[in-house]
């Protein structure tokens, strides 16, 4: 059989969906068995033009990490899908939105001006933003347009298969890759993990009646070790969240942040977790209930950290 | 042409519906701009129906219950003011103005205070203008 051609992108990420490749370990020499990796900008030395000179749907798979955000990464994730058969949303941040995503609270002006002139950091008296094009001596440089609102790859291309996770965990992500290599790919349109169901039915931490008074920071608490964080007081996502993490982070006694997404058939986490969360607030008097609310700074931040541009509302109003 | 605002509001079965519908039969004046959509509970109106309206072209969002108490599975008005007043929070963070979504107790007998909330915010979502769409420059 001939051997398969990966390529592999990131995009606005942090670098961690890499490292959860290469985590992989071992199996990364069953994947070299059977894929040539193509394109893979963190370890190949392969160009654009490189990619730019294949025939369309000369790739067998595409594994895209990273959120759109910028015309370069717009302009990757459209070749990309054109030399590609199948494309892979890989990690939250292609997925959904992620971390570079909440950058959605604000707009371009805001971003630029805190990054570029109000951090204490920065030195920038003459308050030089970065343009597209600029002229020089030698000629013109340019750069990506950097856009107002962090996109998903679905909204910006046709997606096949999403692989969840921030980033995935190693089982998630041979999982995926073992049912292309095999050929048994399932349906597109696939979140593929090994449970479609909630963290919670991963965890091991004891459950018994959602009442909470309460709510309380990470830091604010040590938690009981065995009873679940969201009895607890803590802002466990569980509940909301898609499982096939086996949840890791309960175990270790950090509230679930909700990196798989929403369970199936959700189209908002941030609101399905909202719901439950208010549903088990254990007070009917509006003070007291305002006063239990008012122990989350920043609902956004909390429900949606990894799925703002994916939400209904995709972000915020800017007046 | 002056702009109408379109509001969506979900009426509890056993209370604001039939103080909709008393309002009706009894031809009070209301303003047209409400379109009712009948729940068995005002707590089966999840936040995720709220934004899903909002969405869909909603400029303000109605709630309508029994009065606290009154529920007729005992608890689900308490559970909407739980969720109301977290997804307003949130809502605020987003750049959402406070008057387009409301939660509001009104009972069978109420007829006139079914006009009155509803003249009230169709007035204020007026002022307010369309639900505002996020501006996504040149990428959409």
């Amino acid at each position: 059989m001939a051997k398969l051609k990966v390529a592999l992108y990131w995009a606005a990420s942090c670098g961690g969906c890499e490292i959860a490749q290469l985590a992989i370990g071992d199996k990364l020499l069953k994947l070299a068995e059977a894929a040539d990796i193509v394109f893979w900008p963190v370890a190949i030395d392969a160009k654009y033009k490189d990619v730019e000179a294949m025939p369309d749907k000369s790739i067998d798979a595409c594994l895209f990490n990273g959120a759109i955000r910028n015309s370069e990464q717009e302009h990757m994730a459209k070749m990309l899908r054109e030399k590609s058969k199948i494309m892979i949303a890989y990690g939250s941040c292609a997925y959904e939105g992620c971390i570079p995503g909440l950058a959605n609270l604000f707009n371009r002006q805001m971003i630029f001006e805190r990054v570029y002139i109000e951090t204490q950091s920065t030195d920038n008296k003459n308050n030089i933003l970065p343009q597209t094009s600029c002229q020089v001596p030698e000629g013109e440089l340019t750069l990506p347009e950097f856009y107002d609102t962090v996109k998903t790859l679905r909204q910006t291309v046709d997606v096949d298969y999403v692989i969840p996770g921030c980033p995935p965990e190693e089982k998630t992500t041979w999982l995926a890759l073992e049912a292309l290599i095999e050929g048994k790919l399932p349906p597109k349109g696939t979140v593929i993990s090994h449970n479609a169901k909630a963290v919670c039915d991963d965890c091991p931490l004891k459950r018994d009646v959602k009442k909470i008074k309460k709510i309380y920071r990470n830091f604010n608490i040590i938690p009981e070790p065995e009873i679940c964080l969201l009895e607890q007081g803590l802002l466990c996502q569980g509940i909301a969240t898609r499982g096939g993490c086996g949840a890791p982070c309960p175990q270790a006694n950090m509230p679930c942040t909700g990196c798989y997404g929403p369970v199936e058939g959700v189209i908002d986490q941030g609101a399905h977790f909202l719901s439950a969360l208010a549903s088990v607030i254990d007070s009917n008097d509006p003070e007291e209930i305002q006063r239990i609310i008012d122990d989350i700074p920043d609902p956004v931040g909390s429900f949606y950290r990894y799925s703002l541009p994916d939400s209904l509302l995709r972000g915020a109003i800017i007046r | 042409m002056s702009f109408e605002p379109k509001i969506i509001a979900f009426l509890c079965n056993w209370c604001s519906y039939r103080g909709a519908d008393l309002a009706g039969t009894s031809r009070m004046k209301c303003a047209p701009n409400v379109r009712p959509i009948r729940v068995m509970c005002s707590g089966r109106v999840e936040p995720l129906l709220i934004l899903k309206a909002f969405e869909a072209g909603a400029d303000g969002v109605l709630i309508l219950g029994c009065h606290p108490g009154d529920c007729h599975y005992l608890e689900g008005n308490y559970k909407t003011l739980r969720r109301v007043d977290l997804l307003k929070k949130m809502l605020s963070q987003l750049g959402i103005e406070d008057e387009r979504l409301r939660l509001e107790w009104v009972s069978a007998s109420e007829g006139e205070r079914f006009v009155s909330i509803t003249d009230k915010m169709t007035e204020q979502v007026r002022k307010l203008g369309p639900f505002p769409r996020r501006n996504g420059g040149n990428n959409g």
